[in-house]
C-alpha cells in the first residue's frame, strides 16, 4: 500500500472523536508544561504514565506524544516572554524571541514560532511516514547481534548532547544498565539485586525512576535558587506578523524544518540538538549575523521549527527499529510496554491501526496547538504569572498519588522520593540522568540480544564484528566517539551549553 | 596543592566504583555461565567491571584535573519535599486522602524561600477537596478519604 492508503487508515484511526479528545489533551497538557519552567516532557509522562493504564493503547500513546510536541510549542512561549526557556529545546529561542519582545514584537515572534512549528510538524510528519515502512523492513533483518550493536550505538549517540566529562556519561549509561538488571531474570529466573523485597522482583518501575530523577530533583533544584522571573509582555497585541516578516522568515523555517527532520532522527537527536543546530546555521547563512541576538525573526523561526521537526522524527527509531534515542523515547517505550506492545519492526504490520493512528495524531495534534494557542496565549500568560511556591506542592501531590496507583503501594513512593535524593546529587556531581534512563531501559533487551548473539556463534564475541551491519553499527558508534573527543567539536559543545546557563 | 583536585569527578567516581564494587560482589552469587551459555550473572559482571574501571579513571583523572567545587546543598528543600513525600506515601493509606493531602502541602510548601503558612494550609485544603473527587470519587482509586475508613 502506498502512503495515501497508510495515511487513511492513520487518520481514520486519529479523528475519531476519543482520540481527538486524547492528542487535544495531549497537546494541552504539553503547552502547559512547556510554558511553566521546571517541569519537562519527561517528568510529565511519567506523571501521566499511571492514567494511560485504562486506555487504548493507541489513545494512551496518541496523548502522550501529544505531551512531547505539544512542550516544544509552549517552550517557546516561556522563552520569548519571560526570557526563560520552558524546555531545554526553546534555549536558543530565547536569544531573539526576548528581544523582539523587548522592541513590541512579542506577539509577530509568537506566531512566527507557533506558524514555523506547524509547518515543520506537518513536513515532519510525512517524513515519518515516507521514512518508517522501509527502515523498519530493514530491522526485521536485523539478528540478536545487530540489535545489540545497534543499541550500542543508540546508547553512545545519548551521549553526545551530555554535559561536560564524556567518560562520566559513558559510566552513567552502564549505572543505567546495571538499574535495568533489577528483578527477575527472564531466562533463569533467579531474582537479581532485588535485596529481598518483593516489590523488586519486577525491576524498577520506569515511572518512579523518571519521575525522581527528572521531576522531584528539578522540583529541589529550583527551590534551591531563589531568582525571580521577569515577563516583559503582559499584554501582546498585533498577534500577525507583517509581510516583510513572514518573508524573512520562510527561508528559516524551511531550513530549520529540513535540519530538525535529519537530525531527529539520528541517535542522540531529538528536539534539542536540532533547535541549536539550526540556530547556528541561520547565523552562520545570515548576510547580517550581527542582528543575532537582537531580534532577528530567523532566529525564532528556524530553532522553532527544528525542535519541532526533530521531536517528531525522533519517533522514527522507535516506531521501526524499537530504540529510543532520547529519554522522552524511553518513556515511549515504558508506555507501549505497559500496553503490552514489543516496540519494534514488528509494530507495523502487527499493529497497522496504532502506528498510522500514532502518526496521522501528529498532525492533527500540531493542527489543533495552532488553532488553540495562539488565541489562548493570554491564558498560558496568565498561567505563568501563577507563583512557583502554590504550583510545585500540588505537582508534588499528583506525582504522588500518581506513583501510589500503578501497584497501590507506598513502596514506590518511597523509590520514587529516593531516585528524586539520587538525582539531585546527580546534577551536584555533574553526572547527567538522561544517559542513565536510556540505559535502564535499554539494558533487558541489551543483554537478551548479546545473550542470543553469542549463543548463536557459540560463545565467540567477534562475530559482532564479523556481519556486516553489526560491524557498520559498532564502527559507527566508534567514530562518534572519536568526534565527541575531537578538540574543536569538543569547545563547540561547550559553547551550545554555556549559551544555555 | 590540595589532594582532590577536581571535586566534582572525584565524588562521581568513588560512586561509580561503590555502585560498580557493590554489583560484582553482590552479584557474585549469581551463577556466572560462559559465552556462549551465559548465567544471571554474566552480563551484570561485564558491567560491574566497566564501571569500577571506569569510575577509578575518572577519580584518578580528578586528581591531575582542576575542576569546580561541588555547589552546597540546601537542606530544607530535600528534607522537606523527599520526607513530606515519603511520608505522604506511608500515611496515606491509614490518615486517607484528605488529611494527608493537608500534610504533604503543608510541609513542602515550607520548602519554599516565599512560605505562607495560611496561604499553604489553604491550599492544601482545596486540593484535598480536589484531590478526594478526581481520584477516589472520580477514577475509583481504592484509597480511604478520611483516616481508618476501610
Amino acid at each position: 500500500m502506498d502512503i495515501l492508503g497508510h495515511l487513511a487508515i492513520g487518520f481514520g484511526v486519529a479523528l475519531t472523536p476519543l482520540n481527538i479528545l486524547h492528542a487535544l489533551i495531549g497537546c494541552l497538557l504539553g503547552t502547559l508544561i512547556g510554558v511553566l519552567p521546571g517541569i519537562g516532557p519527561v517528568a510529565t509522562i511519567a506523571m501521566l504514565l499511571p492514567t494511560t493504564y485504562a486506555l487504548q493503547p493507541v489513545s494512551a500513546l496518541i496523548m502522550l506524544a501529544g505531551i512531547y510536541y505539544g512542550a516544544q510549542y509552549g517552550g517557546s512561549t516561556t522563552a520569548i516572554l519571560v526570557n526563560m526557556p520552558g524546555e531545554t529545546s526553546s534555549v536558543v529561542t530565547c536569544l531573539d524571541g526576548y528581544q523582539m519582545a523587548r522592541k513590541g514584537q512579542a506577539g509577530a515572534a509568537l506566531s512566527i514560532a507557533a506558524l514555523g512549528s506547524f509547518f515543520a510538524g506537518s513536513v515532519a510528519t510525512v517524513f515519518v511516514a515516507g521514512f518508517s515502512p522501509p527502515l523498519s523492513a530493514l530491522a526485521l533483518k536485523f539478528g540478536p547481534a545487530e540489535y545489540f550493536s545497534l543499541m550500542v550505538l543508540g546508547l553512545i549517540g545519548s551521549v553526545v548532547l551530555a554535559h561536560g566529562s564524556l567518560l562520566k556519561a559513558i559510566a552513567m549509561i552502564i549505572l543505567g544498565l546495571l538499574m535495568g538488571i533489577v528483578g527477575t531474570d527472564v531466562n533463569s529466573g533467579v531474582q537479581r539485586f532485588d535485596f529481598g523485597i518483593p516489590e523488586l522482583s519486577d525491576g524498577l518501575g520506569i515511572t518512579g525512576v523518571a519521575m525522581g530523577l527528572f521531576g522531584f530533583s528539578e522540583i529541589i533544584l529550583n527551590l534551591e535558587s531563589t531568582e525571580k522571573r521577569e515577563l516583559v509582555a503582559r499584554k501582546v497585541r498585533g498577534l500577525l506578523p507583517t509581510f516583510a516578516q513572514l518573508k524573512a522568515a520562510a527561508p528559516a523555517v524551511l531550513r530549520g524544518t529540513g535540519i530538525g527532520s535529519v537530525l531527529g532522527i539520528l541517535p542522540g537527536g531529538g528536539a534539542m540538538l536540532s533547535s541549536f543546530a539550526a540556530y547556528a546555521l541561520e547565523k552562520k547563512l545570515s548576510k547580517t549575523p550581527e542582528e543575532f541576538g537582537k531580534g532577528a525573526i530567523q532566529g525564532v523561526a528556524a530553532p522553532e521549527s527544528a525542535n519541532n521537526a526533530g521531536a517528531q522524527t525522533s519517533f522514527i527509531p522507535l516506531l521501526t527499529l524499537g530504540i529510543p534515542e532520547n529519554a522522552v523515547m524511553a518513556m515511549m517505550v515504558g508506555a507501549m510496554t505497559i500496553h503490552n506492545i514489543q516496540p519494534g519492526p514488528q509494530v507495523i504490520t502487527s499493529n497497522p491501526q496504532l502506528f498510522w493512528g500514532l502518526i496521522a495524531s501528529m498532525w492533527v495534534g500540531n493542527a489543533m496547538l495552532v488553532i488553540l494557542n495562539l488565541p489562548m496565549i493570554g491564558m498560558w500568560i496568565r498561567l505563568l504569572t501563577t507563583p512557583y511556591r502554590l504550583l510545585y506542592p500540588a505537582i508534588l501531590l499528583f506525582c504522588s498519588i500518581g506513583v501510589y496507583t500503578v501497584n497501590n503501594t507506598s513502596f514506590d513512593v518511597m523509590q520514587t522520593a529516593l531516585f528524586g535524593l539520587l538525582g539531585v546529587l546527580f546534577v551536584k556531581l555533574e553526572m547527567e540522568p538522561a544517559p542513565l534512563l536510556l540505559g535502564f531501559v535499554l539494558g533487558p533487551m541489551m543483554e537478551e540480544n548479546l545473550r542470543r548473539a553469542l549463543l548463536l556463534s557459540r560463545g565467540d564475541p567477534f562475530v559482532l564484528f564479523q556481519r556486516p551491519i553489526s560491524a557498520g553499527l559498532l564502527i559507527a558508534a566508534a567514530l562518534l566517539i572519536v568526534v565527541i573527543t575531537l578538540p574543536n567539536i569538543r569547545r563547540t559543545r561547550e559553547e551550545a551549553f554555556v549559551e544555555e546557563t | 596543592m590540595p589532594f582532590i583536585r577536581h571535586p566534582k569527578d572525584f565524588w562521581s567516581g568513588v560512586l561509580f566504583i561503590a555502585v560498580g564494587g557493590f554489583a560484582l560482589v553482590y552479584g557474585s552469587k549469581y551463577t556466572i555461565g560462559s559465552a556462549a551459555r551465559m548465567g544471571p550473572g554474566y552480563f551484570p559482571r561485564i558491567l560491574g567491571i566497566l564501571l569500577v574501571a571506569l569510575g577509578a579513571f575518572i577519580l584518578i583523572r580528578a586528581l591531575r584535573h582542576d575542576g569546580p567545587a561541588v555547589p552546597r546543598w540546601k537542606w530544607r528543600p530535600t528534607v522537606l519535599v523527599i520526607g513530606g513525600v515519603i511520608a505522604f506515601g506511608y500515611l496515606v493509606q491509614w490518615l486517607g486522602i484528605a488529611l494527608s493531602t493537608v500534610m504533604l502541602i503543608v510541609l513542602t510548601s515550607a520548602a519554599s524561600h516565599e512560605f505562607r503558612p495560611k496561604e499553604a494550609v489553604i491550599s492544601g485544603v482545596l486540593l484535598a477537596a480536589l484531590a478526594s473527587l478526581v481520584f477516589i470519587v472520580g477514577l475509583g482509586v481504592q484509597l480511604p478519604i478520611w483516616p481508618l475508613q476501610r
